[in-house]
């Protein structure tokens, strides 16, 4: 009877995951609204600042500027912080042990949480987008190049995101520490990556840390997607140097399936 | 209580066959000390024991959450530890504590439920037979403790389990939540589900049970039907009077022969005839020094 179950019940498990997702009015504002809440408090609060000029002598605002720092951090957030923080309470409070007694084989599981991270990341890109777009006048590329770049480093970044959450949800010892455990790690990878604070202002020694963990680079592939290329200059090397966010990102992945089929268990079967 | 038609079939009709089950924790804790018992097919069999005794040990090892150190066990046929899904899908499982309060509704839930198993029951007559049609679209995280109780029990039953597992399923229910549940139980009785339960109340185990074992510091110490549990010894009416004063009790199996001895020099003052109750024999046996546990079986 199983394997033809797997697909079909890892669909009603995404169903299942993104309503129970906006029922969660703290999942909400946390993960789904926070970039979006910043990037509109940032194009505001710096709306008369200049972050530079375009290829065509016109100054870029603080939307323009911030968007693609916003949208890493949004895969960062609905991927590793939702998805590490929502398996650590589920294995808590018993839903794991409750699944663990039925027939639903782990893979639709896991089906139902990266199908809930991919379904809510996308929402929160589009809705970040549109707002830059329509409310701050940020302009978007026209280059179908550059959305073919956007559309690989949001899908794989926000699976290696969702991938190295659940290889973290092993991390905190009790639902109720999760958010205290993940939150610090997810807020120090922003300010470090490029996200708030602008990457090639940061101290070399910074930035090569950085560069080791996956939100630097999902930051500077959405930032050659959404920047004119005059900021490429100022990039490490004068270089997008797309090739790097694609291998450390996918190592990143590697990694994370590793970390996640070795951590993961239904139950803590003798605790 | 049920008759033990059970008693009659073959071994071969058996749905959970346990024999000198042990679980030594980590740190050294013997919680199972060498367990044997059997189910048979559509037989209701209960687990009772003070808090701490072993049997959430035990069930949890039968629903394959646990690894066992020693024994061979055996459920529908497979050694749990090895269970694949499509030995779960015939299994219903009610834990003791379930601390999941979810964001969907209870019929939102139990459709879910629903579409893991190949054969479930309809989710409206499984909401009905919880007794929660009134709340068949409100969340569950927003029912009262009995009630979140309720859906696990529909949760536990939506798979149309050929072995039901009930590990305490009446907890914080009111008197008549624990009535409808009795019913809901005989139901599946009639339908001939198998029924593991565990529970602290004896009326519960009376009511529901073919057949109990008594687990005390990890080891049965009385297995049999509810009014054999303890073996006749257990039974022996004591009879009590006042004479002179004085408070007299004797333990007779004769006690109308002792009542005509003692009436034959005048009534009596304050003479009873005490029958054991489940709940006395069931405190003697859990009491019982271990040496002592050479129990009926």
């Amino acid at each position: 009877m199983t394997n033809a179950t797997i697909i079909p019940n890892g669909l009603s498990r995404i169903h299942y995951e993104v309503l129970g997702y906006f029922r969660q009015r703290d999942t909400v504002f946390f993960t789904f609204l926070f970039p979006i809440v910043m990037l509109t408090i940032f194009s505001v609060a710096f709306s008369e600042q200049s972050f530079g000029m375009d290829g065509a002598g016109h100054a870029v605002n603080a939307a323009s500027y911030y968007l693609p720092g916003m949208l890493a951090a949004g895969m960062l957030l609905s991927g590793l912080q939702n998805m590490s923080i929502d398996i650590a309470m589920e294995k808590s409070d018993g839903t794991l042990k409750r699944l663990a007694g039925t027939p639903l084989s782990a893979i639709s599981y896991f089906i139902g949480k990266i199908g809930q991270v991919l379904v809510t990341g996308v929402l929160q890109a589009a809705v970040l987008i549109v707002i830059a777009h329509v409310a701050f006048g940020v302009a978007l590329p026209t280059e179908p190049s550059a959305w073919f770049t956007f559309t690989w480093v949001f899908l794989l970044g926000v699976t290696t995101c969702a991938i190295l959450g659940i290889g973290l949800s092993g991390l905190p010892r009790s639902g109720k520490s999760a958010t205290a455990v993940i939150i610090p790690i997810v807020l120090i990878l922003q300010f470090i990556s490029g996200v708030y604070l602008s990457f090639t202002k940061l101290p070399e020694w910074l930035q090569n840390v950085a560069s080791l963990f996956p939100l630097k680079w999902l930051a500077q592939g959405m930032r050659s997607v959404f920047l004119p290329s005059t900021f490429e200059a100022a990039e490490a090397g004068a270089v997008w140097n797309l090739t790097g966010v694609a291998i450390a990102l996918s190592v990143w992945l590697v990694a994370g399936l590793v970390a996640a089929r070795l951590s993961f268990r239904w139950v803590r079967k003798d605790s | 209580m049920r008759s033990a038609t059970a008693e009659t079939m073959t071994s071969s009709d058996s749905v959970v066959e346990v024999h000198g089950l042990r679980k030594v924790y980590r740190g050294g804790f013997e919680a199972v000390r060498g367990i044997d018992f059997t189910i048979q097919r559509g037989e209701t069999f209960a687990l009772l024991g003070p808090n701490g005794a072993g049997k959430s040990t035990t069930i949890e090892i039968l629903e394959g959450y646990r690894d066992r150190s020693g024994g061979t066990v055996s459920v529908l046929g497979i050694d749990p530890h090895h269970g694949g899904l499509g030995w779960k899908a015939q299994l219903g499982i009610v834990l003791q504590s379930s601390g999941d309060h979810g964001s969907a509704t209870v019929r939102e839930q139990l459709t879910h439920f629903a579409g893991f198993y190949p054969n479930p029951r309809k989710v409206d007559e499984v909401i009905a037979a919880v007794g929660l049609e009134q709340k068949a679209t409100t969340r569950i995280r927003k029912l009262s403790g009995g009630q979140r109780r309720r859906v696990d029990v529909a949760l536990g039953i939506i798979g149309n389990p050929e072995l039901l597992f009930l590990d305490e399923p009446t907890t914080g229910f009111d008197p008549e939540a624990r009535r409808q549940f009795w019913e809901l139980i005989h139901g599946l009785q009639r339908e001939g589900t198998s029924i593991l339960l565990t529970t602290h109340y004896l009326d519960e185990a009376a009511q529901l049970s073919d057949r109990a074992g008594i687990i005390a510091d990890g080891r049965l110490v009385a297995l049999g039907t509810i009014d054999g549990l303890g073996g006749a010894e257990a039974r022996i009416p004591v009879v009590r009077w006042i004479e002179n004063g004085a408070a007299h009790e004797q333990r007779t199996d004769r006690p109308g022969e002792l009542i005509a001895r003692l009436t034959a020099d005048g009534e009596p003052v304050r003479l009873e005839v005490i029958r054991p109750t489940l709940e006395d024999i069931y405190l003697t046996l859990i009491h019982a020094e271990p040496a002592a546990m050479e129990v009926s079986v």
